[in-house]
């Protein structure tokens, strides 16, 4: 069996990567290790598949003995496969835990008026705060009708004060 | 004939969590597909185990492409048995938490998402019981592991997600394993083929065939909760809903067992890691009890009991002769039940008396005697009481460990050792369940402030004092379901002797790998 040296290498680089950045405590890093040593067992099953050779398609005229073998290559694609549809649950776990940090010792146990109250605060502000948008707008429509100079300070005023709530 | 049934197993379980997923929003239709797939599983399963048992393996070439090429479905008595077993569990526990899902207004369960990946559990789990491949096997842990991460973060509070990932990670990091595993196999062999590697694997040189064969044991090991291997358990599965945690308790951890059963039998008829096995078997034991004496929390309790009973069967399969495998076959399938009924007694335990913990818990058996009985048979069976089926199970084991010793002189003082480890282990179990119901059933309820005992000494609660509140109800669904489970128990016992043939006919069928490799290619490998 023949084997690519590149490949070789290329798969124990991405082994030690993985598995170095898996043993870290965060859980972005867990996933980010888990895809690198997913790749790099990918790449060592397709190693095995040995030198490659035409594409793997039986037909007149081609010698078996001249096309790769395509066994590996269909258990490559299944395990991408079985990697993607984890990464993606991994993904949803990490963001959920991550929303359970941001809401601390409360996690899931919000109340619900408390919840009804903060949702009324919000849907308020957002009406204030439209309604001086609005206000803003059509300033600066009827500036711009009557003295354009005008008109241009008053749009970069409303984009500074824009820009300062925009902060957090 | 019957060949034709194979493949549903795996195939009807997929078609119904499409239906489910579809059927998200109308409950009790849901409710009906999963039931009666899962029904008509269990039917097909019994009569393939029938059919089995007396005309041969059951063969399946799936799409007509011929072994090794394509995916071979083997159906032998060993699967058979595993999938008659697992697919009574998976229904009986999806009927108890349908019970608890209409109690609770589904808000342990969420209803919509728990069958369709609850059904995708079950299928991981019938498709490993009957590949034909490793690859296969491969594809179906994770099917299954898939399923289980969903079930076992369910709902996503943060105690669930804690207790998630650290499963989620151990899984993955075996599945790495195990996909190395395959990926070097096919190197050195040129094929996954199970019937073809018996072959295959044992013409290589020594040193290559025990890396394969212990990369793929650390794989196993990892999923069966074996003793080094085995920290996640404990941590990862009282967590989890009580039907989540009965079916993972019971299957998950049996399924690792099997591939191993297979490793050792048929893939690897050369190699030998008998004294490997042997020790681990015995630690796995005596560890695994020591982890469950201090537990305060039955769930923790019982996932501890777990992890130790482990060792009994890879104790027997490190054994290797057929008086060996049969014992291990049939303690298999007396835990199955035994796990899944007392995690299923303590969901009833937890709802009628509002704590898992044994420092909360008192006056159960007056509250209600029923509850006693369905926790009081199987705990008894667990540790080993005769004439239940767990001390059948254990002196099976006990005698092949004799005949072994007597046959292999110079192991015996090992076989010797690990023997009294077992019986230890069955004591220390029978100690922590006594325990356990001396306090919380026959402990009256006002005893329970101030009270000051040596049983209590040493007890360390959960880490998360999980807060319960008592609903001190009892669905009868959940009440039939669990009383099913502690009959079957008690019919393991009653019908110990048809079991044990049976059993000792399917270990003959795993010592003999000539047969399986000629069942699988009936014209010979080329």
């Amino acid at each position: 069996m023949t084997a690519s040296l590149t490949l070789v290498v290329l798969m124990a680089v991405l082994f030690g990567a993985g598995v170095s950045i898996m043993l870290e405590r965060s859980l972005t890093r867990v996933l980010i290790g888990f895809l690198l040593v997913g790749n790099a067992v990918n790449i060592l099953i397709y190693l095995m598949s040995g030198a490659p050779g035409l594409a793997p398609i039986l037909g007149e005229g081609v010698d078996p003995d001249t096309i790769s073998d395509p066994l590996p290559q269909a258990f490559v694609l299944t395990a991408i496969v079985i990697n993607l549809g984890i990464t993606a649950f991994m993904l949803a776990l990490i963001y959920r835990s991550w929303w359970l940090a941001q809401l601390g010792a409360k996690g899931d146990l919000v109340d619900d008026e408390e919840d009804m109250v903060e949702d009324a605060e919000e849907a308020a502000d957002l009406i204030r705060s439209s309604a001086a948008d609005d206000q803003a707008i059509q300033d600066l429509i009827d500036a711009s009708d009557e003295e354009p100079d005008e008109g241009l300070e008053l749009e970069a005023s409303a984009r500074d004060r824009d820009d300062e709530e925009g902060r957090p | 004939m019957t060949a034709v049934l194979v493949p549903l197993v795996v195939l009807l379980p997929l078609l119904g969590a499409a239906g489910a997923l579809i059927l998200g929003r109308h409950r009790r239709a849901q409710m009906a597909v999963s039931l009666g797939v899962l029904a008509a599983v269990t039917v097909i399963a019994a009569v393939l185990l029938v059919s089995v048992d007396a005309n041969g393996p059951a063969v399946v070439y799936v799409g007509g492409w011929d072994a090794p090429w394509g995916i071979t479905l083997v159906v032998d008595r060993l699967s058979a048995i595993m999938l008659v077993i697992s697919a009574i569990m998976l229904l009986v526990v999806l009927v108890y938490s349908v019970g608890q899902g209409i109690a609770d207004q589904h808000r342990e369960t969420p209803v919509s998402i728990f069958h369709p990946s609850y059904l995708i559990l079950s299928a991981g789990v019938f498709n490993a019981f009957i590949a034909g491949d490793l690859f296969n096997l491969y594809v179906g842990f994770e099917i299954l592991l898939s399923a289980s991460y969903v079930l076992l973060t369910l709902g996503g509070t943060g105690e669930r997600i804690r207790a998630g990932v650290t499963y989620i990670i151990v899984s993955l990091v075996s599945s790495l394993f195990f996909l190395s595993a395959i990926a070097l196999v096919y190197g050195a062999t040129g094929t996954v083929n199970i019937a073809q590697l018996s072959v295959r694997l044992a013409e290589l040189p020594g040193e290559v065939q025990l890396m394969l064969h212990l990369l793929l044991l650390i794989a196993f090991g990892i999923k069966a909760a074996v003793f080094p291997l085995s920290f996640w358990l404990p941590d990862s599965y009282p967590t989890a809903p009580a039907p989540v945690t009965a079916v993972f308790a019971g299957l998950l951890t049996k399924v690792g067992v099997y591939a191993i059963i297979r490793t050792e039998t048929v893939i690897f008829t050369e190699s030998d890691v008998t004294v490997l096995l042997m020790v681990i078997g015995g630690l796995t034991m005596l560890i695994g009890i020591l982890g469950a004496l201090t537990q305060a929390d039955i769930k923790r309790l019982l996932s501890f009991t777990l992890v130790s009973h482990i060792g009994y069967m890879i104790f027997g399969i490190a054994l290797g002769t057929q008086l060996g495998y049969t014992a291990t076959i049939y303690y298999v399938v007396h835990h199955i039940t035994v796990q899944t009924t007392l995690f299923l007694t303590t969901g009833l335990i937890e709802r009628f008396g509002g704590a898992t913990s044994i420092n909360r818990l008192a006056g159960l058996l007056k509250a209600s005697p029923l509850l006693g009985v369905l926790f009081f048979i199987p705990a008894l069976n667990l540790g080993g009481i005769p004439p239940f089926s767990g001390f059948l199970g254990k002196t099976g084991l006990f005698l092949a460990g004799g005949e072994e010793a007597a046959a292999d002189p110079a192991n015996a003082w090992l076989v010797w050792i690990v023997i009294a480890a077992g019986a230890i282990t069955s004591l220390i179990t029978l100690y922590a369940l006594t325990r356990f119901w001396n306090m919380a059933f026959w402990r009256g309820r006002r005893e329970l402030e101030g009270y000051e005992s040596v049983l209590l000494g040493s007890v360390l609660e959960a880490p998360e004092g999980a807060t319960v509140t008592a609903t001190r109800t009892t669905p009868v669904l959940m009440v039939v379901a669990t009383s099913a489970l502690v009959m079957l128990t008690v019919c393991l016992t009653v019908f110990a002797g048809p079991l044990f043939e049976l059993t000792g006919r399917a270990a003959a069928d795993l010592l003999d790998a000539g047969a399986y490799v000629s069942t699988v290619f009936p014209g010979g490998i080329r």
